[in-house]
């Protein structure tokens, strides 16, 4: 079934945006309230000559690793060395670390900065990586990042995330921002701006487009916005209501919800606005779809059972009300976000007059509650699968939080001003 | 399974059915251009001191706003002679258009209450065609929890919110 819009040529307006080239200086602050058990012990030295630098190298390395949950700082204090035959590993042995972190920086001409950093393991007395780059004194943080990811995969064996960005929105007053910012809260931008609501910011799986929901238009449209050109275009923008977007893991499609038939229902529609092919066919609402990771199905909430719950259904290509249910604890189970590894799904669970982020494996059904706040909404997995980014409410106001999978470690994320919420975890940065 | 999506089917096609409600069709081209063209050339039109009935406070036309219970989306008694006379007035004005904007209390998640104050548009969109409104002049749209009327956390407020508010063209 192909449908065109009644009201908007399937070749979309391209906007050209009022937006601001200023960076946002609210950062989000982090708060560690817990730990797991098994914290490795790391010393990061700081590196030679990086007090001459604008933005310190080490100091990001080390609130990456810490806010992983994974790892705990040994302080170096006293202690400098920079190249392997400087390290005395009897010294570190003394203070409990396992890990040893020491490195050089060289300010070159041209303002390139030539960082070098060895990862060093205490006990077996070996170096377990090494890691060279030059790189703009303007980028220096995402440097560290990117060290800081090295460091993650070769003590845990996972893939690091702390290179990757996340989105949100941001209320403050009558003006509404979505905003992207690195993983770590700093470095946030504005992507749009309006005194009208924004909702359900979806990353496009390369990380150049946003999709979201703005309501300028007295109604909720969806939009794609690229994020390096600021262009964007209505992709859907028919008759009644449009929302939910979610992009298919290849990105050529997005699913979104539309009530131009009756009611909510999904709809698949290709990114630049083509191809409208309706997905599900019920009564009732059927809406928040999540892909799969191998993009064959999708997980959505529907009320079609008479109460709020998490179904999958296959994509066959005809629109179909068949779907398996997979929520079944509580009367009201909403807000499903897919892992990446395609084995669980995160989701909002009522848990009496609490609303908490919820994980439930797909083979064995199991439940897993990871919060115990009062309103929690939005939950969205790390690329890797260890953290879930969600949105709160501390003091009546809305915060960005992040727990891991595990439910062992929580982390708090809050600007100084506004109400945040609506996070979005976008995807890993794709290799050179 | 079947047998529930059986149900579900009947229940679609009943739903389809009544939205398809033709409407009764009368032939008036003289009123829908009187509500524009009055009020603003006061001076002029001092013989038919006419005021919109749409702004008038004594109209009920200017009545916008019908409520709903929690998790329902049944317009209640109370609104049906509301919804009534602006299908009356659709049906009369054959140009008028109006928009439904559904809303929701600010409860758990936002997407999933912008379909639940779909619902309450299409609600209140479904008793206007059944009034005799064309389904063409009405866009029932929902802004779920984005658009609170009352800012409060507690039931009076979510009970504000709870409602779907009718706007006439070039609101």
């Amino acid at each position: 079934m192909r449908i065109r819009s009644p009201e908007l040529p399937t070749y979309a307006l391209v906007l050209f945006l009022w937006l601001i080239g200023a960076p946002v200086h609210a950062t989000l602050d982090i708060e560690i309230f817990g730990g797991g058990a098994t914290q490795i012990p790391i010393a990061i030295v700081p590196f030679a000559a990086e007090e001459k630098l604008n933005q310190g190298i080490t100091p990001v390395v080390a609130a990456d690793l810490q806010r992983s949950g994974l790892f705990r700082l040994v302080d170096p204090a006293g202690l400098a060395p920079h190249e392997p035959v400087e390290v005395v590993y009897s010294e570190w042995i003394n203070r409990g670390a396992g890990a040893l972190v020491i490195g050089s920086t060289t300010a070159l001409p041209g303002g390139q900065v030539a960082v070098r950093v060895r990862l060093l393991d205490v006990a077996k007395q070996v170096q377990l990586a090494t890691y060279t780059e030059t790189v703009p004194a303007g980028q220096l943080r995402a440097a560290a990042h990117r060290i800081a990811d090295l460091i993650y995969e070769k003590l845990t064996g996972d893939v690091g995330v702390f290179s990757t960005r996340i989105a949100y929105v941001v209320k403050d007053g009558k003006k509404y921002a979505l905003q992207v910012a690195d993983a770590d809260g700093f470095n946030a931008q504005p992507v749009i701006e309006y005194t009208e609501p924004i909702i359900s910011p979806a990353w496009s799986p390369d990380g150049k487009q946003l999709a979201y929901v703005s309501f300028e238009n007295k109604k909720p449209v969806v939009y794609v916005q690229t994020l390096a050109t600021r262009t964007r275009k209505a992709v859907a923008n028919f008759r009644g209501s449009n929302s939910a977007p979610a992009w298919s893991p290849d990105g050529k499609r997005l699913a979104v919800v539309l009530s131009l038939m009756s009611g909510s229902q999904i709809f698949l529609i290709n990114a630049d606005g083509s191809g409208l092919q309706r997905l599900t066919q019920s009564s009732g609402i059927d809406t928040e779809p999540s892909f799969s990771p191998d993009g064959q199905s999708i997980i959505f909430t529907s009320d079609r059972g008479g109460s709020p719950q998490i179904y999958r259904m296959q994509i066959t290509g005809r629109p179909s009300g068949m779907a398996e249910r997979l929520t079944f604890e509580g009367s009201y189970n909403v807000s499903p976000d897919y892992s990446r590894d395609g084995k669980s799904f995160t989701f909002i669970h009522r848990n009496g007059d609490k609303f908490n982020v919820a994980t439930q494996d797909l083979a064995t059904r199991q439940v897993q509650l990871l919060t115990d706040s009062k309103f929690d909404e939005s939950p969205s997995f790390a690329p890797n699968g260890r953290i879930i980014l969600y949105a709160t409410e501390v003091k009546g106001r809305g915060i960005l939080s992040a727990v891991s999978s595990d439910g062992k470690t929580r982390q708090q994320l809050s600007t100084q001003a506004g109400d945040v919420r609506e996070p979005a975890w976008g995807p890993l940065p794709r290799l050179q | 399974m079947k047998k529930i999506f059986g149900v579900l089917l009947i229940s679609l096609l009943a739903a389809c059915a009544s939205t398809k409600q033709p409407a009764a069709e009368v032939e008036d081209k003289s009123a829908g251009t009187q509500s524009t063209e009055s009020s603003t050339k006061g001076a002029e039109t001092t013989a038919y001191p006419t005021l919109n009935p749409l702004t008038d406070p004594n109209n009920i036309l200017s009545k916008r706003s019908v409520y709903f219970d929690f998790d329902s989306y049944v317009v209640k008694d109370e609104y049906r002679s509301l919804v009534q006379a602006h299908a009356q007035y659709l049906r009369d004005n054959g140009n008028a258009r109006v928009l439904l904007q559904g809303n929701a209390d600010e409860r758990g998640s936002r997407e999933y209450n912008l379909a639940l104050g779909q619902r309450r548009a299409d609600a209140v969109r479904n008793a206007m065609t059944l009034s005799g409104a064309k389904e063409s002049q009405i866009e029932s749209v929902s802004l779920g929890e984005e658009k609170p009327r009352a800012t409060g956390h507690d039931e009076s407020s979510w009970a504000e919110n709870r409602r779907t508010d009718i706007r006439h063209q070039g609101e």
